[in-house]
C-alpha cells in the first residue's frame, strides 16, 4: 500500500490553527479568502469577466472582416477614437483587438479560468482534503492574477492601445516603439502583466501538486484518483516547467525595450534610423515563447480533458474506459508537449532538420490523442446515458477534440505546413481544437459542479438550449475558416482588399461573422442562467448527478474545511458505475468493499481485509488537533 | 451567396425552435411523464438531436465544401506545390474518413444508449485487445504520413540549382523591395544595414565598396523571372518580421532581421500562361506578407510576373542600376566608394564629365564627417 507511508510523515503540518471556527469577517471571508472554494469562485467570476471582454472583442473584429465598409459609427460610445471618421476600424486598434482576444482568451480565461476555478475547487474535495496545502499561497495566487488583469485592463485604454503585435508579441516589432503603436506603454503593460501572471500561475501550480501528493486522504492511492485530479496534476506539472520559461522570454524582451540589450534584436533601420544592435535573434524569442506556448495549449487543454472524463463516466453511468491508458495518455502528451514546439516555426528559416525531427514528434501525439478519443467513445457504447448540460458539453468537447485535432497533422506536416502557415486554416484549426474544446470543458465543469458550489441547480432546460446553440455555432463559425486557409487568406489581416487572390469568399467571411455574433448572443442564456441560479435556483440534492466521487460526500453547503467531522477514507476507485449485482447503478469512492459483497469480483475480496489498515492511517487532516 | 447567412439563421433559428417547442410539448404534457424517465429532463429530444445534428452536419459539410471549392487556388504554379497540394488532399481524404468516422460513432452511440429506465450499463473497464489495436493503427497512419512529408520537405528544404536565377527580396514596413545582381555580372552584391538610405535611393541599405554592388538594380513594386528556370529566393528583413507569402507557388518564408533566410521554387506556368487558363486577363501572381508587422501589414502587395526569357531580359534593360540613380541625385555620393574602383562606378554616372574631381574628393571629406556624426 503505498499511499501508507506516503501520508505518514504528515501529522507535523497538521497544525491546529483553524480549531477554533468563529466566523470570519467579511474581508477574510470573500475578499482575501484562503479557502480553496472560494477563490475558486473569484477564479470563476474574473474568468467569466474576461471571456465575455474576449468574446465581445472577438465580435468587433469580426464586424470588420464579416462587413468591410459598413458604418460602424454606432460603436463610437465605446470605442470613441478608434472608430475613424468614415466610420471604419482603426487598423491600429485591429491588431490591439486581435491581440488582446488572444491573450486574454489564451491565459486570463482559459489557463487561469479553467485551470484556477476548478483545480481549485476539486482538488481538496476529490482528494478528501481539508484546504490547498498552503492557503495563503492560494490566496496569493489570485490576488497576483488580479492585479495582472488590473493592469491587462488598464492598457485597454491607453492612448496608443493595448499591445498589438499579436499574442506572440514577436520581437522586433513588438520591441521596438517605433514600430506600432501596439509596442509602445501597451506592451509594456502586457509584459508587467504576465510577468505577475506567471507568478500568480507557478504559485497555484506548486500548490496543486503539493496538495494532490500531500494531502490524499486515507486509502486515496494514485490509482484511486478521478482523472480531473490527474489532469490537474499533469497541468500543474506543465506549468511549473513551461511558465517559467516564458518569464524568462519577457525579462529578456523587457531588457531589450528599456535597458539597450540586444537579445532579439540585429541590424535594424527603423524611421530613417539604423539602431545599433546587433548579434541578437528575433528567432531566439520564438524559440523561448513556443517553448511555453505550445505545453500552454495542452495547459488549457487537459483540464477539460480530465473534466470530461469525469462527466461522461458518470452520465455514461460506466466505468471510464481505459482508466490507465488514459493516465498514460496524458502523460504522454504532457511529455510530447515539450518537445514539438518548433513546428510552430517551421518557416522561420531553421534548419530543415530540425523542422523534420519536430515534425516526426508532432504527429506522434497524434497516437495518444486518439487513444483519449476512442476511449471516450467507447465509454458512451452500451451505456445508459443522461443528457445532463455537462454531459452534453462533454460529448461536444469530444467531437471538438477530434475534429480540430485531425487538422493539426496537416499542420504538424513541415511540407505542408508551408503553405498553411499564418493562413485561417490555422485559425480554425486551434480554435476549435483548444479554444472551443476547452471552453466546452469550462461549462461542461460548471454545470456539472454548480450544485457543489453553490447549493443550487441550474436550470437545465435553458442548459441544453446553450449547448445546441453554442456547438452548432462553434462548426458554423470554424468550418468554413479552413476553406479560407485552404484558399491561401493570411491571418491577421485587417481587410482582403489589397490582393486578388484574397477577393473572394466576402460570402463566407460574412456567414463567419453572423454565426459569430449569434453564438456570442446564445451565451448569455448561460449567464442569465448562471447569475439567476446562484440565488433563485432550486435547492441542489447531496449528490444530482449520482456521482461516486468525494465531493458528493460533503454537505450541500460546504463549509470551511469541507466535511463535517472526519474526512471519509476511500476504499475503490472512482469509477464503479453500473457493476454487476450492485443494488444502484453507482458505488461512491468511500465504500467499502466489505459493505458490497454481492458486486466485487475475486479480487477485490482481497481488499476487504485492508480496509482496517486504511481506516488506522493517520491522514492529513488538518483540523485534527492533537 | 447571401443565402449562406440565411441558411444560417435558419438552422440556428430552427435548433432553437424544436428544442424550444419540445421543451413546451414536454412540460405541457404534464412533468411527470419525462421527468420520471430520466434523471434530466428533455433526454429525449437530446438524444434525437445529435442525431440531427450528425444529419445536418454532415449535409452542411459536403455541401459547403462543394460551393466553397469554386474560390480554392487554382492548381499550383510550381513543381513542389503540385506535390504538396496532392499530399495535401491525400492527407485530408484520409482525415476526412477519421472525422466523419468518430463524429458519427460518438453521435450514433450518444443516441443509441440514452437513457432507459430500467436499463443497466454494461460494465467494461477495459480491454487490451481493443486499446492495443487502436494505438498501433494510429501510429501506423502516423508513420506513413510523417514519411511522406519528411519526402517533400527535405527536397523543397535542399540547396537550390546552380543555375538558379537569384533574386534578393526584403520586407520593409509596409512593402518589398526586390533587387537584382543586375545585367552586367548577374551578381549580387553586399550590402550592409548601416547603409540604407531612404531618401537617398538606398532603400536596401547597398555596399558600394563591393564593385558586384554597381549594376545591382532594385524595384518596389514587381518581380519578373524567367518561366521555368529555379528561382532561389535570398530573403531579409530590415526592420521588423515579415514572411515571403506567393500563395499560387506555395511558397512562404520568414523575413528575419539580422539573419537572412532563403527559398527555391520553380515557376512553370507564366502569368499569360495563367491568365489563359483561368480565364482571367487581370490574372497576376502575387507576393503577400504572413507574420504580422504593423499597421500596413494587410497591404503588403508585390507582382510577380513570370514571363519567357526575352521578356525579363528586356525588363531588366530598362531597369536602372541604383547607383546610377544614386549618382544622378547626388554626384558627390561618388566620393564614398573606395578609391579603387571609382573609375568603374563612374561609368553608371549620368553625367560623367559634369563631374569635377576636386569638388568631388573635398565632398568626399565633408561627406565622411557627416557620416560619421
Amino acid at each position: 500500500m503505498s499511499v501508507v507511508e506516503a501520508n505518514l510523515e504528515h501529522d507535523v503540518h497538521a497544525h491546529d490553527e483553524h480549531e477554533h471556527h468563529e466566523e470570519l469577517n467579511f474581508w477574510r471571508k470573500y475578499i482575501f479568502s484562503e479557502d480553496h472554494k472560494v477563490i475558486a469562485k473569484q477564479y470563476m467570476i474574473t474568468g467569466i469577466f474576461w471571456a465575455i471582454i474576449g468574446a465581445a472583442m472577438s465580435v468587433v473584429f469580426r464586424l470588420q472582416l464579416g462587413f468591410p465598409g459598413a458604418n460602424l459609427s454606432w460603436l463610437k460610445p465605446f470605442l470613441g477614437k478608434w472608430i475613424t471618421e468614415t466610420g471604419a476600424i482603426d487598423p491600429n486598434f485591429y491588431l490591439a483587438l486581435v491581440t488582446m482576444h488572444g491573450t486574454i482568451m489564451v491565459f486570463f480565461v482559459l489557463t487561469a479560468g479553467l485551470s484556477g476555478t476548478f483545480s481549485n475547487f476539486l482538488i481538496p474535495l476529490q482528494v478528501g482534503a481539508r484546504d490547498m496545502a498552503s492557503g495563503f499561497l492560494n490566496m496569493l495566487s489570485f490576488w497576483f492574477f488580479f492585479v495582472s488583469s488590473v493592469l491587462m485592463f488598464i492598457s485597454i485604454f491607453l492612448e496608443t492601445g493595448p499591445a498589438a503585435g499579436g499574442w506572440v508579441i514577436y520581437p522586433p516589432l513588438s520591441a521596438l516603439p517605433q514600430a506600432h503603436m501596439g509596442s509602445e506603454m501597451g506592451m509594456t503593460l502586457w509584459l508587467l502583466s504576465m510577468a505577475i501572471f506567471i507568478m500568480s500561475s507557478l504559485l497555484g501550480s506548486l500548490n496543486y501538486v503539493t496538495t494532490i501528493i500531500n494531502l490524499r486522504t486515507r486509502g486515496m492511492t494514485f490509482t484511486r484518483l478521478p482523472l480531473t485530479i490527474w489532469a490537474f496534476m499533469i497541468t500543474a506539472i506543465l506549468g511549473i516547467i513551461s511558465f517559467p520559461v516564458l518569464l524568462s522570454a519577457a525579462l529578456l524582451l523587457i531588457f531589450d525595450r528599456h535597458f539597450g540589450t540586444s537579445f532579439y534584436l540585429s541590424e535594424i533601420y527603423i524611421n530613417g534610423e539604423a539602431l545599433p544592435n546587433v548579434g541578437g535573434s528575433p528567432i531566439l524569442f520564438q524559440h523561448l515563447f513556443w517553448f511555453l506556448g505550445h505545453p500552454e495549449v495542452y495547459i488549457v487543454l487537459l483540464p477539460a480533458l480530465g473534466i470530461t472524463s469525469e462527466i461522461i463516466a458518470t452520465n455514461s453511468r460506466k466505468p471510464i474506459f481505459g482508466y490507465r491508458a488514459m493516465i498514460a495518455s496524458l502523460m504522454a502528451i504532457a511529455f510530447l508537449a515539450f518537445i514539438v514546439w518548433a513546428h510552430h516555426m517551421f518557416v522561420t528559416g531553421m534548419n530543415p532538420f530540425l523542422g523534420s525531427i519536430f515534425m516526426f514528434l508532432t504527429l506522434i501525439i497524434a497516437v495518444p490523442s486518439a487513444v483519449k478519443a476512442f476511449n471516450y467513445i467507447t465509454t458512451l457504447w452500451r451505456g445508459n446515458i443522461v443528457f445532463t448540460p455537462a454531459m452534453l458539453f462533454s460529448i461536444g468537447l469530444v467531437s471538438l477534440f477530434v475534429s480540430g485535432g485531425l487538422t493539426g497533422i496537416i499542420l504538424g506536416n513541415a511540407a505542408l505546413d508551408i503553405q498553411l502557415h499564418d493562413t485561417y486554416f490555422v485559425v480554425a484549426h486551434f480554435h476549435i481544437v483548444m479554444g472551443a474544446a476547452s471552453a466546452f470543458g469550462f461549462f461542461a465543469g460548471i454545470y456539472h459542479w454548480f450544485p457543489k458550489m453553490f447549493g443550487r441547480m441550474l436550470n437545465n432546460t435553458m442548459g441544453q438550449i446553450h449547448f445546441w446553440l453554442t456547438f452548432a455555432g462553434v462548426y458554423l463559425i470554424f468550418m468554413p475558416m479552413h476553406y479560407i486557409g485552404i484558399a491561401g487568406f493570411p491571418r491577421r489581416y485587417y481587410q482582403f482588399t489589397a490582393f486578388d487572390f484574397a477577393k473572394s469568399f466576402t460570402d463566407m467571411n460574412m456567414f463567419i461573422s453572423v454565426a459569430a455574433i449569434l453564438t456570442f448572443f446564445a451565451q448569455f442564456i448561460f449567464l442569465w442562467n448562471f447569475f439567476y441560479s446562484i440565488f433563485k435556483g432550486k435547492v441542489a440534492p447531496a449528490n444530482p448527478w449520482k456521482s461516486n466521487t468525494l465531493e458528493w460526500t460533503t454537505p450541500v453547503n460546504v463549509g470551511h474545511g469541507n466535511w463535517v467531522g472526519e474526512i471519509p477514507a476511500v476504499y475503490r476507485w472512482p469509477y464503479d458505475y453500473s457493476k454487476p449485482g450492485a443494488p444502484d447503478d453507482f458505488i461512491p469512492q468511500n465504500v467499502p468493499h466489505s459493505q458490497t459483497l454481492e458486486s466485487n469480483f475475486p479480487h477485490e475480496n482481497a481488499y476487504i481485509a485492508q480496509e482496517k489498515e486504511i481506516e488506522a492511517q493517520n491522514y492529513n487532516d488538518q483540523f485534527a488537533a492533537h | 451567396m447571401v443565402y449562406l447567412v440565411g441558411l444560417l439563421l435558419i438552422v440556428l433559428l430552427g435548433i432553437a425552435v424544436a428544442v424550444a417547442a419540445k421543451l413546451q410539448n414536454v412540460m405541457g404534457n404534464i412533468k411527470s411523464a419525462s421527468d420520471d424517465e430520466a434523471p434530466v429532463p428533455n433526454n429525449k429530444i437530446n438524444g434525437a438531436l445529435w442525431i440531427l445534428f450528425l444529419i445536418a452536419g454532415s449535409i452542411g459539410m459536403v455541401w459547403s465544401y462543394l460551393s466553397a471549392e469554386a474560390y480554392f487556388l487554382p492548381e499550383a504554379s510550381s513543381p513542389h506545390g503540385r506535390e504538396t497540394d496532392s499530399q495535401f488532399w491525400f492527407d485530408m481524404g484520409l482525415l476526412t474518413i477519421a472525422f466523419f468516422a468518430v463524429n458519427f460513432l460518438l453521435f450514433f452511440f450518444a443516441w443509441k444508449y440514452q437513457y432507459k429506465k430500467g436499463y443497466k450499463a454494461t460494465f467494461y473497464p477495459e480491454d487490451h485487445k481493443l486499446e492495443l489495436i487502436w494505438t498501433a493503427i494510429p501510429a501506423v497512419i502516423m508513420a506513413v504520413l510523417v514519411f511522406l512529408g519528411f519526402r517533400s520537405w527535405t527536397h523543397i528544404m535542399s540547396d537550390a540549382p546552380a543555375d538558379a536565377q537569384v533574386v534578393e527580396i526584403m520586407g520593409k514596413q509596409f512593402g518589398w523591395v526586390v533587387r537584382y545582381g543586375g545585367i552586367q555580372d548577374n551578381k549580387l552584391g553586399n550590402y550592409n544595414y548601416k547603409l540604407i538610405d531612404d531618401n537617398n535611393s538606398n532603400p536596401s541599405g547597398i555596399d558600394y565598396s563591393d564593385e558586384a554592388s554597381f549594376d545591382d538594380f532594385i524595384n518596389v513594386s514587381e518581380m519578373h523571372v524567367e518561366v521555368g528556370k529555379p528561382v532561389s529566393l535570398k530573403i531579409r528583413a530590415r526592420d521588423v518580421l515579415h514572411s515571403v507569402f506567393i500563395p499560387h507557388m506555395r511558397v512562404k518564408m520568414d523575413a528575419v532581421p539580422g539573419m537572412p533566410t532563403k527559398f527555391w521554387f520553380t515557376p512553370d506556368k507564366s502569368t499569360e500562361q495563367m491568365r489563359a487558363e483561368t480565364g482571367n486577363p487581370n490574372f497576376d501572381y502575387e507576393i503577400a506578407c504572413t507574420e504580422v508587422c504593423g499597421r500596413g501589414h494587410f497591404a503588403m502587395r508585390l507582382r510577380l510576373i513570370v514571363e519567357d526569357k526575352a521578356s525579363v531580359d528586356a525588363w531588366k534593360q530598362q531597369q536602372k542600376p541604383v547607383l546610377s540613380q544614386i549618382l544622378e541625385a547626388n554626384p558627390k555620393f561618388i566620393s564614398k566608394i573606395p578609391e579603387r574602383l571609382r573609375a568603374k562606378a563612374m561609368d553608371y554616372a549620368p553625367y560623367v564629365e559634369e563631374i569635377d574631381i576636386t569638388t568631388a574628393t573635398t565632398g568626399s571629406a565633408t561627406a565622411t564627417s557627416t557620416s560619421f556624426r
